[in-house]
């Protein structure tokens, strides 16, 4: 039987792969609207946490968490497909800037909106009891068999994202849409209609994080927000616009975050004692990422990623 | 030329600005409430707020028959902004009394105004060590308690249990440090881990408690405010960590989170100085007035707000609505002449409570609905450990 340290490794990177696919799903509709788009769209979080409310309110009325997903990823799709006709879409030629302050506006207008139909407190999404136990993987480590389900969930939609951008017209789209808007717009397509549906896109993989973090997070107000942070973080190190190099960044990154705050208190304390970790490594292990991204972004700031041109 | 009616309408009521007398007795007291109502944690600034919106109804909205005008300001959860607000309420509106401040980073960012202005500042529930020892200064007074209190009441319930090795979590904030300091002053056995998280933004916890799976304590003790409690339980559940490995906890499990958490909640152990069923007759009032008004259980951070605008009352009572007289203020407040509902309530030299530790469990009521309940008095009269580095006497 593998000895403590080594289950504890292995545990921690299944946490890491699940955080990993958690940011992937969530930064695939945001880098493909940026990418795509050109548009800026920081309300990208208010759709997770949008997700997430829709989901625990529909399971906690019907008891049926299944059925609460599914209608997460409809409603929070509708919702973003509201946002683009009534606004967004005047904002396609505008400075990032602007489109910057129009998504922020709606980071606000959706944390009220979100406080005066649930409340201040949140609402928490129990699990059906088929979901809510922890599975034997190996003798001696017992894994979370919903964070296991989330791991295959986020490979699910890699795998649906990957034909859908690589072997379809709409894919074929897509990716020309990313490389040359106006030439797109000049062999005839129309654009209006491929944004709206990548913008919709966008939105239900942001409502189905939403809906599957729910019973690990709970739905609260403004939960959006830092993981639409980390999300930038992502994008910045897979590329704007680059879906595959979104799925390896999120990877990365979900294994560097996770690791990072297991190890680093044990690694300063190696190599500086532990009062100095006690002090140090709770903000040190959360600045890792940030560092990185710093540094992507001074040594090659097209991503780490980024397909070559030609 | 000739005076247009709205001219003279104008002076007319200039003069009669003037003929008002100044310091009439009616005079209004003012209150500044600086608490958290946006952001996740919310629902502890509006639990704050229901405590004070109680004791003012229940007072008639006067105190000693003086009129009383509140001012509501929220802080974010940011130090920046709740130091703004502080300000404005003491340079603009000129408050009497500044009350609330949830959050102990939020507190040691504001409290300095109050001090350079002379203006009383009465936390009604974040009590950093800082503020208890060192910084301790007669304009600040603390309701609701020192933060290391309630978890070192949890240190003593631990070794009366046989405990002999825990792991600590809390977030990574003044109050969540003071929280794991205050445990392993009083806990005899051994820490076998401490995991500090990012704080406000870490909602996920899968990473630590793979931690806690691995050092095999034999209990657990967090410090997670309303604003992550339920996200930690709910994963501590989830792990399977609940059926193998005790909680205990402070300031975790409240009226506000054991709703929301449910089931998973039962059989959680606290410490705090107050629970619902605490048996005085101040307590018994405020909770029937409480469930009468707002269809559901009070929490501490209710009580503790409830408990400062009763102090507040008994002061301008005493001084007949004179609070030009800071040092009489600061006399009548020490004096604590009020009934708390918490029954024995006193301030150290530090004006700091001096109050009683229950160890409080979460069970189901009779009528099936979750609620706190008292174990037993773990501590009588306790006081908090940096009483003894303030120079204040």
């Amino acid at each position: 039987m593998p000895d403590t340290a080594t289950l504890l490794f292995l545990e921690q990177s299944l946490n890491a792969l699940q955080f990993g696919m958690m940011l992937f799903m969530i930064t695939a509709g945001l880098t493909l609207v940026f990418g795509i788009m050109d548009l800026v769209n920081l309300a990208h979080g208010s759709q997770f946490m949008f997700g997430a409310f829709i989901a625990a309110w529909v399971a906690g009325e019907t008891g049926n968490f299944y059925l609460a997903v599914v209608v997460a990823i409809v409603l929070t799709m509708a919702l973003g497909f509201l946002m683009e006709v009534t606004v967004l879409r005047h904002f396609y030629k505008r400075h990032h800037l602007d489109q910057v302050l129009v998504t922020f506006g709606f980071i606000l207008i959706l944390n009220e909106v979100a406080r005066a139909l649930w409340g201040a407190q949140g609402l928490s999404l129990a699990l059906p009891d088929a979901l809510n136990r922890s599975v034997p993987l190996l003798p001696g480590l017992d894994y979370s068999l919903y964070r296991f389900v989330f791991i295959v969930c986020g490979i699910v939609v890699s795998v649906f994202l990957y034909v859908l951008i690589v072997k379809t017209r709409i894919g074929m789209l897509i990716r020309a849409g990313a490389s040359d808007r106006d030439m797109v717009r000049g062999l005839g397509v129309n654009i209006g209609l491929l944004f709206t549906f990548v913008f919709g896109l966008g939105a239900a993989l942001a409502g189905l994080s939403g809906a599957l973090a729910a019973p690990i997070m709970s739905a609260t107000i403004g939960m959006g927000e830092p993981i639409l942070i980390i999300a930038f973080v992502v994008i910045v190190l897979g590329g704007v616009g680059n879906v595959k190099g979104a799925f390896w960044a999120a990877l990365l990154i979900g294994f560097i975050d996770t690791l990072g705050r297991s190890y680093m208190a044990a690694i300063i304390s190696f190599l500086a004692g532990d009062s100095v970790s006690a002090a140090l490594a709770p903000s040190l292990s959360g600045m890792l990422i940030y560092l990185l991204m710093a540094c992507v972004l001074v040594v090659r700031p097209e991503g780490l990623f980024a397909r070559r041109a030609g | 030329m000739k005076p247009s009616v709205k001219m003279l309408a104008t002076m007319a009521a200039a003069v009669a600005a003037f003929a008002m007398p100044v310091g009439a007795s009616a005079e209004t007291i003012k209150l500044g409430l600086v608490t958290t109502f946006t952001t996740s944690a919310g629902a502890g600034g509006e639990a704050t707020k229901r405590g004070v919106d109680l004791a003012l109804e229940m007072l008639g909205k006067k105190m000693g028959g003086h009129d009383i005008e509140l001012l509501v300001e929220d802080d974010g959860l940011k130090p920046e902004i709740g130091k703004q607000k502080t300000d404005k309420l003491i340079l603009q509106d000129r408050v009497d009394f500044l009350l609330g401040y949830n959050y102990s980073n939020v507190l040691l960012a504001s409290f300095p105004s109050a001090v350079e202005n002379e203006t009383f500042i009465i936390s009604t529930n974040a009590g950093p060590h800082q503020l208890a020892g060192d910084y301790c200064n007669p304009w600040f007074f603390a309701v609701g308690f020192q933060n290391g209190q309630a978890p070192a009441a949890v240190g003593h319930v631990l070794n009366e249990a046989g405990t002999k090795s825990i792991y600590a979590l809390a977030p990574n904030y003044a109050a969540g440090k003071d929280m794991v300091e205050g445990v392993i002053s009083t806990f005899e056995g051994e820490v076998v881990g401490t995991s500090m998280t990012k704080w406000p933004d870490q909602l996920d916890f899968s990473s630590e408690l793979a931690s806690v799976r691995a050092a095999n304590p034999e209990a657990v003790f967090v410090f997670y405010p309303p604003a992550h409690a339920l996200q930690f339980v709910t994963q501590y559940q989830q792990a399977g960590l609940k059926e193998t490995i005790p909680l205990y906890s402070v300031y975790t499990f409240d009226a506000l989170t054991i709703p929301s958490i449910g089931e998973p909640a039962i059989g959680a152990q606290m410490a705090l100085f107050w629970s619902i069923d605490l048996e005085n007759e101040a307590n018994r009032k405020f909770v029937e007035a409480f469930r009468a008004k707002y269809n559901r259980n009070p929490s501490n951070f209710a009580a503790t707000a409830y408990d400062t605008v009763m102090l507040i009352d008994s002061v301008v009572r005493k001084l007949d609505g004179d609070m030009s007289d800071k040092d009489a203020v600061r006399a009548a407040l020490k004096a604590a002449d009020f009934s708390s509902v918490r029954g024995n309530f006193r301030f150290g030299n530090n004006h700091f409570p001096i109050h009683d530790f229950y160890q409080i469990e979460v069970v189901q009521g009779e009528d099936g609905e979750l609620t706190t309940k008292i174990v037993k008095k773990v501590l009588s009269d306790f006081q908090d450990v940096y009483a003894g580095n303030c120079s204040m006497n």
